[in-house]
């Protein structure tokens, strides 16, 4: 790179440009990264594949038929057939409405209170950012697979507790997150000059500090969306997560390794599934935090000069 | 020659100017491989340096100060970096040396002190260790006798209790004292040639001064010649013996620094002069800005660089036809067409001559 | 930098507090009465009374929490609701072989990670980088559990070269004990070494770009002596403290490992407490892991605190 300094000479007017709305240049900024973009089309195959699954599955999930157990994949059945006969296709395709409630509802309870605490911390500082991020860290003491067991384990097992474990263990991460970008926002010269002239904290919350917290915020939710999906599925595979009939990939999985040597399709498919909706979230985190970040931002656009 | 800001130059030490010059560089270009397409960062740069001699090379963001001279020594990324022309140091053509070769000259011949004082130094090893390597490396002293060198070194650029300072870290000293000791770092090896790239640019307005009077005083010592790299022309104003002003990688004047402030002859410079804010100006105009902004090094116009921003001359010949150096008086020599009016050259005069105090830049924001 | 020191570790003792709060809670929150949904089919009046008794739970809450406390600080989780023996016992069984497993796949993690990392980090923007970033992107996105599982469908089924599941005691027989932990070492490592390539690899660019880098060339040095000492000299910093911090993380995954592999370790100790609502193992399960994990920052933070000078030696003039 060569040694252009970024400040620009003042005296020097910029040519005026049309002011172009911030999430425009965001959206394409990110869908200038391949990857990103990827990760968006897969998102929104699967989000059509949950929503449309009774259309799309094409025997029903339960149904067994013992004549074709072990069947490998076929025109008749797509993913090939599972112990009972059952079309592995159809259990997959609704297996997606599980992992995408659980990542949405999980994500959306750990945003939510994660949000509320690390603003209440940030902001106000003082004992009560003292107390509630020591509560924070308790609950990062834990890794996260573990404590999502221990709870499910103890409130039992289902869908919905799975939802409430999952997003009890994330939320310290949201909390962490928009608790720094608050304390760096609070510090910004707008918004002391704004506090000086009396505004009230809950308009400066709303008006100033939540609007530049919502970025990190956005790229924490996708890539917490990506770990829980993640683990909702280690939770089933385990046996305390999702429990049959509901279809989760989780638990299709851990059934597979049990007939292993009759059916290496049983093993792939829902595991594929699982690998691919998690990366997808992934890749759209990673691009949203470049996209976002502004140092990064300028690095991406000015790709073309050195 | 003589200067009444500075004190007289030392005969034996080789006034400023004299004798054959230690560096010679002609026809120096660099550019590099983009996205975009090739960027031409530097276009045919020539100039001589003397021992003893101070040269000031001033422009803006862009203008590829710093990259020519990173360039003189391939300290740019070479892949995507192409250096070509010559650049004579001491007889050698430094451009033509071998990456090994160039390793005896970095340091040992040519001395480097960058913008930074925070990033420049490695937090993590002492600042003795950092004086002492280079010299191992160039001088082959011995451990003992680089550390007795060192602290002769940081007496020289005015650090106090210099030998108990040797085993600290550069977190425990002040920007100032960092950037005292990456000078005893550029100077350690007896460099001929030191390279002061915004050396001064993120140190506060005492501590900048501080700092140029000291570089001033060693190249008095020591009869080394400096390049100082800046876009401020306070600095300028108070240590350069001769000055090149560029632009969108080009020379657009150079001259001595009483000449170019008392008459400037480039529209540029003339601009740069212009847009200096004055202690004391009693009209309430809005600082004289260029409008626009530079050329990007890959899209450079064909004719005169400057000319779409120029607001003296505007016509066919600067559209299409690329203007050489020229000489407009005695050591004098600009690269454009038409030289300003005098009506205007006086108006920039008195306002460069008079207080060009520190810290007035040239068109940018003291930091 | 004793001052920082006491700070830290009163840090992680509040932490740990805290910790056993969260863990005590745990067996509170089930509905219904733990110890009689623990015995399910076994009832009996005497035995029902006596685990009671033993665990405390015929006494007001607070009591109770200072009291096992108080317990588990001398090394007395508690008797294990299924067989009735001391949880430490079967805890203290356990911790050699899980540690095995973890040390084996941090191994595997470094050995992928630090050669990946460096070397994309110095050929950034080349084939080495892609491959390196594609690797980590992929190690980071897939379940664990499914890669074991597709390791066992390789390895041990369709090749037959290694054994699907289960442990041998490295004492006994060496050889057949690292044919047992090679797939569920394999697993973890895999996966860790994805995560931790770019880390490396960041903390290397950040490294490689750093102005003192610069500054080291301008000097003249060779470019050998530079790397060493002015990039990965700074650079081992913060790849270590990243190593130490997701030793915890591997932690977590290792639990799930082991369940694929029937890895008799704390994981499968877990799911069986789990399965049989033995409480009291699954507290202590938990208590320990956090612990560990706690105790394993501390030691990451304080080595930081150590390494970097600036921290050190702290600020003077």
């Amino acid at each position: 790179m060569n040694h252009a300094q970024d400040a620009p000479a003042a005296g020097l007017e910029r040519p005026s440009s049309k002011p172009v709305p911030r999430w425009r240049e965001t959206l394409s900024v990110l869908l200038a990264n391949r990857l990103a973009a990827v990760g968006l089309v897969l998102i929104g195959l699967l989000i059509v594949t949950a929503l449309f699954a009774d259309q799309l599955i094409r025997y029903p999930i339960n149904a067994q038929d013992l004549s074709v157990r072990f069947d490998a994949p076929s025109a008749a059945y797509w993913f090939g057939t599972d112990d009972l006969g059952r079309d592995v296709y159809s259990r997959v395709v609704m297996g997606s409405r599980v992992s995408l409630q659980v990542g949405a509802v999980a994500v959306g309870i750990s945003l939510v209170a994660g949000t509320l605490i690390g603003l209440l911390a940030g902001y106000r500082g003082g004992w009560l950012d003292a107390v509630l991020m020591r509560t924070m860290d308790v609950l990062f003491s834990f890794p996260v697979i573990l404590l999502a067991i221990a709870l499910v384990a103890v409130i039992g097992p289902s869908l919905r507790n799975v939802m409430i474990a999952v997003g009890i263990v994330f939320t310290p991460i949201f909390a962490r997150v928009v608790r720094g970008s608050v304390l760096s926002v609070r510090e910004e010269l707008h918004v002391r000059a704004v506090r000086s002239l009396g505004a009230s904290d809950w308009r400066i919350v709303t008006r100033h500090v939540l609007p530049n917290v919502a970025g990190p915020i956005i790229v924490q939710a996708s890539l917490s969306l990506a770990f829980a999906i993640l683990t909702e599925a280690a939770l089933s595979y385990i046996g305390v997560g999702v429990q049959p009939p509901e279809p989760a990939w989780g638990y299709m999985l851990s059934d597979a390794q049990r007939f292993q040597q009759q059916g290496w399709w049983l093993s792939v498919f829902p595991g594929m599934a699982i690998f691919l909706t998690v990366m997808a979230f992934n890749l759209l985190g990673d691009g949203l935090r470049d996209a976002l970040d502004p140092k990064q931002r300028s690095v991406i656009e000015s790709r073309g000069v050195k | 020659m003589v200067d009444d800001r500075r004190p007289a130059a030392d005969g034996a030490g080789g006034g400023a100017g004299g004798g054959d010059p230690v560096l010679s560089v002609r026809d120096l270009e660099v550019s590099f491989a983009t996205r975009r397409g090739r960027a031409q960062v530097v276009r045919g740069l020539d100039y001589d340096l003397h021992r003893g001699e101070t040269l000031a090379i001033v422009g803006e963001s862009g203008s590829g100060k710093s990259v020519s001279t990173l360039a003189l020594t391939k300290l740019i990324p070479m892949p995507p970096g192409r250096v070509s022309g010559t650049a004579h140091l001491d007889g050698q053509d430094l451009l033509a040396l071998s990456e090994r070769e160039l390793l005896a000259v970095r340091g040992r011949q040519v001395g480097f002190v960058f913008q930074d004082p925070m990033t420049s130094l490695n937090p993590v090893h002492t600042i003795g260790r950092q004086l002492v390597e280079g010299m191992r490396h160039h001088l082959g002293v011995s451990e003992a006798e680089g550390r007795d060198r060192a602290v002769e070194l940081l007496r020289l650029v005015g650090i106090p209790a210099a030998e108990k300072r040797l085993d600290d870290y550069p977190h425990q000293f002040s920007g100032g004292m960092r950037q005292r000791v990456v000078i005893a770092i550029g100077l350690s090896c007896d460099p001929q040639v030191l390279v002061a790239d915004e050396a001064t640019t993120a140190l506060d307005v005492t501590t900048q001064a501080q700092i140029t009077e000291l570089v001033g005083r060693l190249q008095q010592e020591l009869g080394m010649a400096v390049i100082w790299i800046t876009h401020d022309l306070g600095v300028v104003a108070s240590i350069a013996d001769r000055v090149l002003v560029m632009y969108a990688g080009e020379i657009v004047e150079e001259a001595d620094v009483d000449d170019l402030f008392a008459d400037p002859r480039h529209p540029y410079t003339v601009g740069l002069l212009k847009s200096l804010p004055v202690l004391g100006a009693f009209e309430r105009d809005d600082l004289a800005a260029i409008p626009g902004l530079p050329p990007t090094a890959t899209d450079l116009p064909p004719g005169c660089a400057f000319h779409p921003r120029c607001a003296f001359r505007h016509d066919e010949r600067c559209a299409t036809e690329r203007p050489v150096l020229r000489e407009v008086a005695p050591g004098h020599r600009i690269r454009s067409f038409y030289e300003v009016a005098e009506a205007d050259r006086r108006q920039a005069a008195t306002v460069g001559a008079a207080d060009v105090g520190a810290g007035a830049g040239a068109g940018e924001a003291t930091p | 930098m004793t001052r920082y020191v006491a700070l830290r570790v009163g840090q992680s003792l509040l932490a740990l507090l805290g910790v056993s709060v969260v863990v005590f809670a745990l067996m509170h929150l089930v509905p219904g009465d733990p110890v009689r949904a623990a015995l399910g089919t076994r009832f009996n009046e005497e035995l029902y009374a006596a685990l009671v008794q033993r665990a405390g739970l015929d006494r007001p809450v607070l009591v109770q929490y200072f009291d096992w406390l108080g317990r588990a600080l001398t090394g007395d989780l508690g008797v294990s609701f299924r067989t009735g023996d001391p949880v430490m016992l079967a805890l203290a069984e356990r911790i050699p072989r899980t540690a095995l497993l973890a040390f084996g796949a941090l191994v595997i993690g470094l050995a992928i990670a630090l050669p990946a990392g460096i070397v994309s980090a110095v050929r950034q923007g080349k084939a080495a980088d892609y491959a390196a970033n594609t690797f980590s992107q992929i190690g980071v996105s897939i379940p664990d559990f499914w890669f074991g599982i597709v390791l066992i469908l390789v390895f041990a089924r369709l090749l037959g070269w290694l054994p699907p599941g289960g442990y041998r005691p490295l004492t006994e027989d060496p050889v057949a004990a690292l044919s047992y932990l090679a797939l569920p070492a394999l697993t973890a490592g895999v996966v860790t070494g994805a995560i931790l390539t770019r880390f490396v690899r960041s903390a290397m660019l950040d490294a490689l770009n750093a102005e003192h880098v610069r500054l080291a060339r301008a000097k003249g040095l060779p470019w050998r002596y530079v790397l060493r000492h002015h990039v990965l000299r700074n650079a081992w910093i913060p790849i270590v403290t990243v190593t130490g911090l997701q030793l915890g993380t591997l932690l977590g995954g290792i639990v799930v490992v082991e369940i694929v592999f029937s890895w008799p370790g704390l994981g499968t100790l877990a799911l069986s407490a789990v399965e049989t609502r033995d409480y009291p193992v699954l507290q202590g399960v938990v208590l320990l892991i956090a612990a560990v994990f706690l105790v394993l920052n501390l030691v990451v933070d304080l080595l930081y605190a150590r390494l970097d000078p600036r921290i050190r030696v702290g600020a003077s003039s």
